[in-house]
């Protein structure tokens, strides 16, 4: 389960801050993604999750702060500009077109089209996208009843693994999950994170943001810890336990020993 | 919510297993996805609602040639059938666009009327009506309103979020006075001979009008079915959300499908004038609520996502056939309006019922 914990991390945050209007979402937030670890980020409602997501995938732009990938000082300044560098984002409500096949929503605005004249008319390659997502699933170990009928007659779940395979195929650094499983069933729950243990395995890094701490004790293995618009804690999954999580999160083993503070970096 | 009931069958998953949909068959092998090829697409094609309406559509052909072969079955009728058809099938088929992308246009009618007239004043002006540079210069000004108003149809619907019921009903009404303040409230029946030769010849026994229609269905199915300016419809259509996120330009797209909409309107125009040397002032109310009966009975959702410009054939002859058909029985044609009234909301029936059984349990 362990990855390379010891490589740099692929993306860095230093002192992010967020203002909006008044509010102070994040007060210097740092945050680091390993390749082929999945690293947890949790926190109480409130604690800034969905905006340091939303800022490392370039959906926001920090108020301040510093963003790094590969070492590589960056800025975004809208979500193509992550999606350059190979991060994708999976969210936690479908972002699929149920109208469309699998194939059709793994290219989605991303479409091969053929080679020559007819290419540059925009005529599709479906034969090729059929054939890369095919290939795609069966690296995932996804199997779709239908590579052809709309995904809309597929289950949640499976229609979630598109969504995810989708991020998998373009991501080649970091693949962001907000809540993939929270519309989910147990089972389908399961076999999601079997598929996001899967894609960790393929060497990028997986940020996955989650109120189930079964879950990020089942495949995480680092914790990020936010509160308040702060890291609070970076915790590796070992021997954690729910009321760990729940204690670094509410603040309640603040004082606690065994937890690694969030190391000072200037 | 959308829980997997059949789920439960593989309850007990160790990690690493294949994720299997229920019902499938087992799938020892990765392969287990559906090979393509001609039988699949063979079957996907028999299920679709174009098939079932063509299917109709073949039959009411089949009643009506059978009791009158001599009328009915005559070239000369079928010509007529075809001819009373195009100029609804070219308005049905930028119709088909904005429905695929989830919108309406109610406003294509009034557009083509308000092409028509600034095209039949400017070429009125310009003299020599033998001309064929005048058609065309008429053509350019009718393709040059027509898209306008399309435009300002998707400003208003893409900038200003006016729903786009609102927005086309507004400016199906603005169309419509501005074509009557144009022509001064009569129709202009000085139309070039040139464009009434087009409109009333042929080529090899099929009419101009009729080649010309069914060019541009043929290329509207083309792009529609195969390039990606019609991926990104339907994908625009299904959720438009998602196809935000995944970088497509949500506004930019249907701003350029309500343009293409309000563009074949004045085309249809030019068409039209030819026909019928007039500009049909009062004769295009109705255009609008026919093209959307047309494209839903053809099987495009009202809700977007799907559709097809064959389904959109279909339906804008089903209704010509039968209406046609009712001329020559000797029945009243205003039954053929209650007819496919009720057709149109039996054929979205039937097509929930059908789609609700596969999906989205």
């Amino acid at each position: 389960m362990d990855g390379t914990a010891a490589a740099a991390p692929i993306l860095r945050a230093r002192g992010i801050t967020k203002r909006f209007g008044h509010v102070e979402a994040l007060r210097g937030v740092d945050f680091d993604a390993r390749a082929g670890e999945i690293t947890a980020l949790i926190g109480d409602n409130g604690a800034g999750k969905s905006t340091l997501v939303k800022i490392l995938s370039g959906v926001y732009a920090a108020t301040s702060g510093e963003l790094a990938v590969d070492g590589v000082p960056v800025t975004f300044s809208s979500p193509a500009d992550a999606h350059a560098l190979g991060i994708e984002t999976v969210y936690q409500d479908l972002s699929v077109c149920p109208d469309l096949s699998p194939s059709a929503n793994m290219y989605m605005g991303r479409e091969a089209l053929r080679p020559g004249l007819l290419g540059r008319l925009g005529f599709l390659d479906n034969a090729a996208m059929r054939r890369e997502s095919a290939a795609a699933f069966q690296r995932l170990k996804v199997a779709l009843k239908d590579m052809d009928a709309p995904i809309a007659s597929l289950s949640g779940g499976q229609r979630q693994s598109v969504a995810i395979c989708r991020a998998a195929l373009w991501a080649k650094r970091v693949v962001f999950m907000d809540e993939p499983t929270a519309a989910l069933g147990v089972v389908q729950t399961a076999r999601t994170l079997d598929l996001v243990r899967r894609i960790r395995d393929t060497g990028v890094a997986v940020v996955l943001i989650s109120h189930n701490m079964r879950d990020v004790i089942q495949v995480a293995d680092t914790v990020e810890v936010l509160r308040l618009g702060r890291r609070i804690a970076t915790m590796p999954n070992q021997g954690l336990t729910v009321q760990d999580l729940v204690g670094a999160m509410t603040g309640a083993l603040d004082a606690a020993a065994g937890l690694t503070e969030p190391e000072a970096v200037a | 919510m959308s829980g997997d009931v059949g789920g439960n069958a593989q309850m007990a998953v160790p990690p690493g297993t294949q994720i299997i949909i229920p019902g499938a068959a087992p799938a020892p092998e990765p392969a287990a996805q559906t090979p393509p090829g001609p039988g699949r697409a063979l079957k996907v094609a028999l299920s679709s609602s174009p098939f079932y309406m063509g299917l109709v559509l073949v039959a009411l052909v089949a009643f009506f040639s059978f009791l009158h072969p001599g009328t009915f079955a005559s070239s000369f009728n079928i010509r007529n059938i075809f001819l009373d058809a195009s100029v609804l099938l070219i308005l049905a088929v930028g119709t088909t666009y904005i429905m695929i992308a989830g919108g309406f246009d109610l406003s294509i009618g009034s557009v083509l009327v308000f092409s028509g007239v600034a095209a039949a004043q400017v070429m009125l002006r310009v003299g020599s009506t033998d001309s064929l540079g005048t058609v065309a210069l008429g053509f350019a000004v009718a393709l040059l309103c027509g898209a306008a108003w399309g435009v300002f149809n998707g400003l208003c619907i893409t900038r200003l979020r006016v729903s786009a019921l609102i927005s086309t009903l507004g400016s199906m009404g603005a169309a419509l006075g501005g074509a009557y303040l144009l022509s001064d409230g009569s129709d202009i029946r000085t139309v070039p001979n040139a464009l009434i030769a087009l409109g009333h010849g042929s080529i090899g026994g099929v009419p101009w009008l009729v080649v010309i229609t069914a060019i541009v269905a043929l290329a509207g199915g083309i792009v529609l079915h195969m390039t990606r300016f019609g991926r990104h419809t339907f994908l625009v259509g299904s959720n438009p959300e998602a196809a935000r996120r995944a970088g497509i330009n949500v506004s930019g797209h249907l701003l350029k499908l309500y343009a293409l909409s309000g563009l074949l309107a004045g085309f249809a125009a030019m068409l039209s004038l030819g026909r019928f040397s007039t500009t049909t002032l009062e004769g295009h109310a109705n255009d609008p609520l026919e093209a959307i009966t047309a494209v839903v009975l053809g099987g495009t959702a009202l809700t977007g996502g799907r559709g097809s410009v064959i389904g959109t054939v279909v339906g804008v002859f089903i209704p010509a056939v039968l209406a046609n058909g009712f001329i020559i029985m000797g029945i009243q044609p205003f039954w053929q309006m209650v007819v496919i009234g009720f057709v149109v909301i039996a054929a979205v029936y039937a097509d929930q019922i059908k789609r609700g059984k596969g999906e989205r349990l």
